[in-house]
């Protein structure tokens, strides 16, 4: 065990380029994966908390419940879409990062939309005689609580990073652990440990973990940054 | 990461900024569906870049079961598979979903088992009679169970010996070579693995060589081309690859990958 950290601190201050690519590609997926499922999430968590419509009740049990969608079953769906004998597969996308980017915003966005129902949802609760008085739509709620509610999103945001940046099931599937293309810590932890290669794994788990760490450290010191500064 | 992986670091890191210019040629990329024993044992570490340093093709390899990369392949996701199932891969042929299958290298599978060897193994005369011997002393023994050449072949031994492996005593894992290695040294459960696998695999424990050298055991890796006539792949760059395997170059590549002093593929193209 202890042999194991101190080789992850020696990688990580040794600054192998090998190593660096994978810690680099497992960013910008996870983090364009983000990006893009909450460019979606967001809206339409918020328009789920605000708008009553028939079968409303089945949507948030549907969002809620697929924030426990089995990565490998995602994998497997995205898979068969980008297959080449698939409706998407004149893309060529399968094997390459992009599809890991979409396979992981389809495991983020329902994660981010859920989350985003429930802190809107407060919010307008909290808010909504103060914005029905200001003559506000709940059209028009929309953008203002998401920003209102932009320090608690940020949680949201960064729970789907989590479950992004550690799964395997799916990026392994769509990407295919391809050194040097579509290798990502996580592929590549399961890879050492196929090679029986423990200490190496743990390792590259710990400097994982000291990842994910980092990144939340960042979020959390400029929320509260920005609430000191221009108010919460 | 390891010296070899290093070496080709610097390509890597272009690749992944999916900047230009992955290779001084730069002429495109090929995706293999490969086994994980090619993988898990170093040797694409070793002779791919020498082939992309030949040719300026980058090389791309999805190492999985060799069913699964049979199947890979039949969808068009794949410009060629390398795997180890003579009797599949000349089905893949027939079946129109590949062409041209040649034979690359070959190596051989061993019986693996706790040191203290429980159940006797040691003194079979063959590989069938070791499996017969596990099977009454009823020792625990781990199937990879993943429809992969390795486990085709374990397959077709107990069909051999006459023997329908049942029971708690066998244990079906459904996980590549590797990590059935290492659920093997956790339940001290004998296990038939490739060679090559078995000497780069470092989570031995109690685990032993109980039996090897019956030519039953031989394991032999054939590269076939997808059919460029079923799906819209790089054929011609494929066909290189596919060419330089059994080529004096490519051979010879093979030939020269060693791990811990002993050599892990014998090529044999013909």
């Amino acid at each position: 065990m202890m042999e194991a950290f101190a080789s992850a601190f020696g990688l990580m201050l040794a600054g192998d380029a090998e190593l660096l690519g994978i810690v680099g590609l497992s960013l910008r997926v996870s983090l364009s994966a983000v990006f893009f499922a909450s460019l979606l999430a967001l809206p339409v968590g918020a328009a789920v908390a605000l708008f009553r419509f028939p079968g409303r009740g089945a949507v948030v049990v549907l969002l809620n419940a697929l924030m426990g969608l089995p990565p490998v079953v995602a994998g497997l769906i995205v898979y068969l879409l980008l297959s080449r004998v698939g409706p998407l597969g004149e893309l060529g996308l399968l094997f390459t990062p992009s599809a890991m980017v979409i396979v992981q915003s389809l495991l983020i966005f329902p994660i981010v939309a859920a989350l985003t129902r429930q802190i809107v949802s407060d919010l307008w609760e909290e808010y909504r005689d103060q914005l029905i008085s200001l003559g506000a739509g709940r059209l028009r709620a929309i953008p203002t609580l998401l920003w209102d509610g932009r320090y608690r999103l940020i949680t949201a945001l960064l729970a789907g990073f989590g479950r992004a940046v550690a799964e395997v099931g799916a990026v392994l599937i769509v990407g295919g652990n391809i050194a040097g293309v579509t290798r990502v810590m996580t592929t590549a932890i399961a890879l050492e440990t196929n090679k029986g290669n423990l200490s190496l794994a743990l390792a590259l788990g710990t400097i994982l973990m000291t990842l994910t760490l980092l990144v939340n450290g960042l979020a959390y010191g400029l929320g509260e940054f920005s609430r000191r500064r221009y108010g919460g | 990461m390891n010296q070899r992986s290093v070496t080709v670091a610097a390509g890597l890191l272009v690749a992944l900024g999916f900047a230009s210019g992955a290779t001084a040629q730069d002429r495109g990329f090929i995706t293999i569906a490969s086994t994980t024993s090619t993988e898990n044992s170093g040797l694409f570490e070793s002779i791919v870049p020498q082939f992309e340093q030949a040719t300026g093709i980058e090389v791309r390899v999805v190492a999985v079961g060799t069913g699964q990369a049979l199947r890979i392949g039949c969808n068009g996701d794949a410009d060629a598979v390398l795997v180890h199932a003579p009797a599949a891969e000349r089905q893949f042929v027939r079946e129109g979903c590949g062409v041209d299958r040649r034979e690359v290298m070959y190596n051989d599978f061993v019986v693996i088992g706790p040191g203290r060897d429980p159940a006797g193994v040691a003194d079979a005369d063959s590989a069938v009679e070791s499996f017969g011997i596990i099977a009454k002393a009823e020792a625990p023994f781990a199937s990879r169970g993943d429809d992969s050449g390795t486990h085709k072949k374990e397959l077709g031994i107990w069909a051999e010996a006459g023997i329908d492996p049942a029971g708690s005593w066998y244990r079906e894992l459904g996980s590549g070579m590797g990590a059935a290695l290492n659920t093997a040294a956790g339940m001290d459960a004998y296990i038939m693995a490739d060679r090559g696998t078995w000497i780069s695999f470092d989570n031995r424990q109690n685990l032993e060589i109980v039996f090897e050298g019956d030519p039953i055991l031989f394991n032999q890796y054939g590269s076939v081309l997808v059919n460029p006539e079923r799906h819209d792949i790089k054929h011609e760059l494929a066909m290189e690859w596919h060419d330089w395997l059994v080529s004096e170059d490519g051979q010879a590549a093979i030939g020269a990958y060693r791990l811990r002093d002993q050599q892990l593929f014998t090529p044999n193209a013909n």
